[in-house]
């Protein structure tokens, strides 16, 4: 299956039970997908009339207590990040989509890893985090799917998919998840629902105006997630004298690297971050342990996961960046620079 | 019988519910209330308890029961 | 004739509202009808941002808080996940029709079976009175300080006409500046809602408040400000009917 037709199909088996969404290339399929496959299913789906819409849909349909989501790229994306701010300030849960396209602007449509600090560094504005997965197959993204779907609802915080354009367009075989259940709804006595015969009230608002504590509880539920909610894959990093830092698509091409490299008798190793906030520190610090030197491995034109990269490792190795822009990056230039490094040619940037 | 009972401490003073009182059975405090106003005090010689101030008045002022 | 007169369960104890607000009357107004209806209990309110939003406090029933203009969007979602409640937005003229246009013309156009209160008092009330796209001509805002001139700012905005052309359930407007205005808007609201039970689609009641703050006029001269020079723009009525 497609990417992005997975992305819809496994939220349907995670217990989602309403989509909401705005035409965007690369990630219409998605919106496509679900168009049909939810109703067949009895959930909900809406075609809004933009992405504002669409996320003030989502945010209603959480306050509601129901499992939820979008799917999104580039502009489309920053416009749901007032959206995204509100949802996050009255601890209720979602799940969003990135399908990453390359550019600033209106940029193009070609796959891109440049929404990196827009996902990880809180895209709207205010104190808030939302969890960030950023899986490198189609069988990862079924995976991940269920798992954020999950996780919002564990910490009742939205949770974003850092895909991208050419996961989303990427057919691969793929074992789905089995259907769970769709009536989470239930566990959420929070939830809108109206008052019933008690009396009782709901009210979905900023935490802030209900809870004096609200500050305290941010800063304690973030540093939990920080604690227990990172994912890495580290490849032949023991031995490794350079590490690769790569997510998602270009992780992929980044391991044919360490492969390649290892013919030829180079000490090349992978560290691959899953969990992009909370970016796995304490994993990169072990795979990196006896390394020389750190290469950040980005599908985008300046370089972005490289500066949590350059905040973790607090200066114990130089960082270096293969960059390749609109493109995928490839195993030839990722060695070349390997070389160059080795050999005291290339540059650091950090 | 009903009676009309006057929440003094809600009133704002706005004096919607004296322009709509056919029987002139409103008027206002000299003291405010806590929240600074002048508040609506009720005639209940005058009062026919027809529910117009309670209609007209945007703080439930007044109560007809 | 003597008549009972108690307020609203589904009022809270103190409003937040300046003095002579519209919006008292018209937070009230709406409690009434649902209360005489029986479905208090299951209503969910999704309010705006700007003075409408301090219906929420307010408000005794379940309740969100949506983000500026985009009431109409969240309360789709509501509606179409919770069908059996009564789902109903409550927004200003600066949330609905200014920010919040698209969402407003969109949720009419699908002709979502919610409800909208639309409560047009002529000014953004909320940020300090400045021109809204409901502001008179001539009317002097902190944005149009000379008066709203029609040259540069358009004319005012007229919602329900707008939407008329959509084909909603149910549309009209309403006024508080009379008891006899305000038991018919009583009436437009409870057909409101009526609509929005028996799955006609979607239904919305514009009504004409005074703000006596940002008009810097007195309660009463803001009400009287109402029924003689807002309502000659903003004809009353059902524009809309149901059935139609």
């Amino acid at each position: 299956m497609k990417g992005n037709e997975v992305v819809g199909e496994a939220a349907a088996r995670a217990g989602c039970n309403m989509f909401c969404g705005y035409p965007i290339t690369p990630s219409s399929e998605t919106l496509e997908y679900v168009s049909a496959r939810f109703p067949e299913l009895g959930r909900q789906f809406v075609q809004a009339e933009s992405e504002l819409a669409a996320i003030n849909m989502v945010f209603g349909a959480a306050a509601a207590g129901f499992r939820v989501m979008t799917a999104s790229s580039g502009p489309g994306f920053d416009l749901k990040q007032e959206g995204i701010s509100y949802i996050a300030s009255c601890d209720l849960p979602c799940v969003i989509v990135d399908v990453c396209r390359y550019g600033s602007g209106l940029g193009a449509i070609s796959p891109g890893q440049n929404d990196y600090l827009q996902a990880t560094k809180g895209g709207g504005h205010g104190d808030y985090k939302v969890l960030v997965y950023a899986p490198n197959s189609v069988q990862e993204i079924a995976d991940l799917m269920v798992l954020a779907n999950d996780k919002a609802d564990e910490y009742r915080m939205p949770v974003l998919i850092l895909s991208d354009g050419a996961l989303g367009q990427m057919m691969e075989p793929v074992t789905l998840p089995e259907f769970g259940p769709d009536d989470q709804v239930k566990n959420k006595p929070w939830a809108l629902r109206g008052r019933g015969p008690d009396g009782e009230r709901n009210q979905i608002t900023t935490a802030l105006y209900v809870d004096p504590d609200f500050a305290n509880k941010l800063r304690k539920k973030y540093a939990e997630i920080e604690a227990k909610e990172t994912r890495a894959e580290s490849y032949l990093t023991d031995d490794a004298e350079v590490v690769l830092v790569s997510y998602g698509i270009s992780s992929r091409i980044a391991k044919e690297a360490v492969n390649r490299a290892r013919e030829k008798g180079i000490k090349l190793g992978l560290f691959r971050p899953i969990s992009l906030w909370p970016f796995p520190k304490k994993e990169l610090g072990e795979a990196t342990a006896n390394a020389k030197a750190v290469l950040s491995v980005e599908m985008s034109s300046l370089g972005q996961m490289v500066e949590d990269v350059a905040l973790h490792l607090k200066g114990r190795l130089p960082i270096y960046l293969e960059l390749s822009d609109m493109n995928v990056p490839q195993v030839a230039n990722i060695l070349k620079k390997v070389d160059g490094i080795l050999n005291g040619s290339e540059q650091e940037v950090y | 019988m009903s009676e009309v009972t006057v929440y003094a401490e809600k009133c704002k003073g706005c004096r919607y519910c004296a322009g709509v009182c056919n029987q002139d059975a409103i008027s206002f405090s000299e003291k405010s209330n806590a929240a600074g106003y002048q508040f609506a005090q009720v005639d209940p010689e005058k009062c026919i308890q027809c529910g117009l101030c309670y209609t007209v008045c945007p703080d439930c002022v007044f109560e007809i029961a | 004739m003597a008549v009972t007169r108690v307020k609203p369960k589904l009022i809270g104890e103190n409003n937040q509202y300046c003095s002579g607000c519209g919006h008292g009357i018209l937070n009230r107004l709406v409690a009434e009808v649902l209360e005489e209806l029986g479905r208090a209990d299951d209503a969910i309110l999704v309010t705006a941002v700007g003075c409408a939003c301090m219906m929420n406090e307010l408000w005794q029933g379940d309740n969100m808080q949506a983000a500026h203009g985009r009431a109409p969007a969240s309360a789709t979602a509501i509606k179409r996940l919770r069908p059996e409640n009564i789902v109903f937005t409550y927004q200003g003229d600066g949330d609905l029709s200014s920010i919040g246009i698209a969402e407003i013309l969109h949720a009419t156009a699908r002709n979502e079976k919610f409800t909208t209160i639309f409560a047009n008092n002529g000014v953004f009330g909320m940020t300090g009175g400045q021109m809204a796209p409901t502001t008179l001509v001539g009317q002097k805002t902190t944005t149009t300080h000379f008066g709203r001139d029609p040259q540069f700012t358009g004319m005012p905005v007229k919602i329900v006409e707008l939407l008329a052309t959509l084909k909603p359930a149910y549309l009209a407007r309403g006024s508080v500046d009379s008891i006899k205005n305000i038991n018919t808007t009583k009436k437009y609201i409870r057909n409101a809602f009526e609509a929005q039970i028996d799955s006609e689609g979607f239904s919305l009641v514009e009504v004409l408040l005074p703000c006596p703050t940002n008009w810097h006029l007195t309660p009463e001269q803001a009400l009287e400000r109402v029924g003689s020079t807002v309502e000659a723009y903003y004809p009353l009525g059902e524009v809309v009917k149901r059935g139609e």
